[in-house]
């Protein structure tokens, strides 16, 4: 069934296909615009049409489709029609995974060939949990943040299972790139929906501490500050009253490098009525630089003065947030 | 199957030097006009699937440029696939319904039929699914809901059910994905924000959170990118103005400096916008560079609504024309009431 473009025989010159005549595009009355195709491609296409005219569902209908989607993955009734074919013919669908794979690893942000997976494991049900997991690991160990290859992943969690190993995947794709959004993304996904973890609240303090970890090694980092924040969703006291959320700020700050982040879950915690101590008055007045004008009285308003220099391209943002500061405490 | 056929006037394009840091409008124009004549060499095999998109973003893009009406004429329209012998898909439709729009040819369409198709498409949990194989994505919501609104017909769909789904796939960072818990991208949040700002459900929006969010993405070079840590491309400068322009928050985003890296990505020479500096221009990005420039008010570019991404006076001409339907005029107004809120607070 495979089929090397370099040998290509011509199907007009294929045994199998004598008795198909094939259709050729009907390009309306007067084409004006005229799409030049390539020959084998042109020759592959008018077979198709004719076949899928015939509504043949036979084992040589179904190579053709393959030999279409190697021309043109992103057909999605060559695609269609190959699940038919697929049903009619009652196939191994096990081979059929190969053949996805085989044609995912050089495209692997089409839409067509992930519903079509999506499919096929579908029906194979919960015996292909592991198996997707597997691929899916596959293609994000070429890309960590394929959208597709997540997406997929997700789905096959939610419909077929396999959360166990989930949160440990997570935390080896953070190790290689901690700056993975997408994996931070499947590590709320993993807390807050796993059947087994607990959810936000059973696992907020460890997830808080790995968190906080992250931040400390790169706090220029905007995924960890907003999952921290995602950990105290609907629970904005627990937020502004756990010292491990301020102490980071804090601590970040002291560095006095890579600041903005920590600034802003500050500026948030304010606005939410964190009491700052003596120390964070310290810490944002040693951020000024030698020329600027004496610290703010008002913390809130101290914190967007700095943001506004240090961030310029979003001056216009911090200048807003300090007009919405509430009156100072 | 019919299809929409278009002839392109052979008219002289004036040739003009342009400088680094302006819009090189006429070898846009003759870009556009070379490739939409002969596919031959538009990665046609590849790209064959998606003719009609190809179509809207060239025709939009010469309206933006003020040269549809010059260059073009529509011959024949009907039918809704990718192209001939390709299966009807929502993604076609919408653009087909988009072209018809510019052309003022909505009349064609025999629109109960489109409109039953794409209601046809909606699930009981209120997503909607691109064909009958059923992907979900929201990306076929945004496009249920603008083809809908465009032919007057949104009626046909349950849109609070819609609605509820597109909330469902909100995330901790207020932006969106495309399905509930998936990651949020700029290209999702537009179609979720632009379908909520159709249906009049932006408050389901955390407008300030998301705000943010999608002004974060503006990197050093001025260019936006689409997700944290990835790299700026040309066509987030739609996704992610067009999603700011919706919730009022376009002014927290250095202008400039995007203005300036978007004309940075242009070919000088023989037209077109790339996603980045020094990369192969396409269509795609020609489109998504020359309306974002439109939405940033660039001079000599005519204006392009933010969420049905046509020509605004494509959009009034939907709208206005069509006084018989209450609940789509009432929006048009909303629409406005909004763009002149935006016009005050710049």
């Amino acid at each position: 069934m495979e089929s090397d473009e370099g040998e290509r025989l011509p199907m007009s010159r294929r045994p199998e296909w004598s008795d198909v005549t094939p259709l050729p595009q009907d390009d309306g009355p007067d084409p004006v615009v005229l799409i030049d195709y390539k020959q084998d491609f042109t020759e592959t296409m008018d077979y198709f049409r004719a076949v899928y005219r015939a509504n043949e569902r036979s084992p040589r209908a179904l190579s053709l489709t393959q030999e279409a989607i190697r021309f043109n993955p992103g057909n999605y009734t060559v695609w269609h029609f190959r699940r038919q074919i697929l049903e009619s013919l009652d196939a191994d669908l096990h081979e059929e995974l190969d053949f996805v794979e085989c044609i995912a690893k050089s495209n692997s942000k089409n839409y067509q060939i992930w519903h079509h997976r999506r499919w096929v494991a579908g029906k194979l049900g919960t015996d292909a949990a592991i198996m997707e997991l597997e691929f899916t690991k596959k293609i994000l160990s070429l890309d960590a943040k394929n959208y597709h290859a997540w997406s997929h992943r997700q789905w096959v969690l939610q419909a077929l299972g396999g959360w166990e190993d989930e949160l440990d995947f997570c935390r080896k794709l953070l190790k290689e790139d901690i700056f993975n959004n997408s994996a931070w993304n499947q590590r709320y996904f993993v807390v807050t929906r796993s059947p087994f973890l607990g959810g936000l609240i059973g696992m907020r303090d460890s997830e808080v501490s790995y968190t906080v970890e992250a931040i400390m090694a790169n706090s220029e980092n905007e995924s960890p500050w907003r999952y921290l924040r995602g950990l105290y969703k609907d629970d904005i006291q627990s937020w502004v009253n756990d010292p491990k959320v301020s102490s980071v700020c804090l601590k970040v700050l002291s560095m006095k490098s890579n600041f903005v982040f920590a600034l802003s879950m500050l500026l948030d915690l304010l606005c939410h009525g964190f009491r700052p101590s003596e120390e964070f008055r310290e810490a944002i007045g040693g951020l000024r630089t030698s020329d600027s004008e004496p610290l703010d009285s008002d913390l809130g308003k101290a914190i967007c003065h700095v943001l506004q220099h240090v961030d310029s391209m979003r001056a216009n943002y911090w200048m807003w947030r300090k007009s919405k500061l509430p009156v100072a405490v | 199957m019919p299809l929409l056929f278009y002839h392109i006037r052979p008219e002289a394009i004036p040739k003009t030097r342009y400088l680094m840091g302006e819009l090189a409008a006429d070898k846009h124009v003759k870009y556009i006009i070379s490739i939409e004549k002969k596919k031959d060499n538009f990665e046609s095999v590849v790209m064959e699937h998606l003719r009609m998109n190809g179509a809207y973003w060239g025709l939009t893009t010469l309206d933006l440029l003020g040269k549809l009406d010059a260059m073009m004429e529509v011959l024949f329209v009907g039918g809704f696939a990718g192209n001939i012998g390709h299966d009807p898909h929502i993604l076609y439709t919408l653009s087909a319904v988009q072209v018809l729009a510019l052309f003022d040819k909505l009349d064609v369409l025999d629109i109960d039929k489109v409109s039953n198709y794409i209601s046809g498409l909606q699930n009981e949990d209120g997503s909607f699914s691109g064909d009958i194989w059923g992907e979900v994505d929201t990306r076929f919501s945004y496009i249920a809901v603008c083809c809908l609104s465009i032919l007057h017909r949104l009626d046909k769909v349950d849109v609070d059910n819609a609605v509820n789904y597109i909330v469902s796939c909100k995330n901790l960072d207020g932006g969106f994905g495309c399905t509930p818990g998936g990651e949020s991208h700029a290209g999702q949040i537009f179609c979720c924000v632009g379908a909520l700002a159709i249906t009049g459900a932006l408050h389901h929006v955390d407008k300030d959170l998301l705000g943010w969010w999608l002004c974060e993405r503006q990197v050093k070079s001025g260019g936006l990118n689409g997700r944290p840590e990835k790299l700026p491309d040309v066509c987030y400068s739609w996704w992610v103005l067009s999603s700011l322009i919706m919730i009022d928050r376009v002014h927290w985003i250095s202008k400039e400096k995007l203005v300036k890296y978007i004309l940075g990505c242009q070919d000088l020479e023989n037209g077109g916008i790339s996603d980045r500096p020094d990369d192969a221009v396409d269509i795609f990005h020609t489109y998504f560079g020359v309306a974002g420039l439109s939405l940033l008010e660039y001079p000599g570019l005519k204006a392009i609504d933010p969420a049905y991404a046509l020509p605004d006076d494509v959009v009034k001409r939907i709208f206005f024309a069509h006084r018989h339907c209450r609940s789509d005029l009432s929006l048009a107004r909303r629409r406005l009431l909004l763009k002149l809120a935006v016009v005050f607070c710049n």
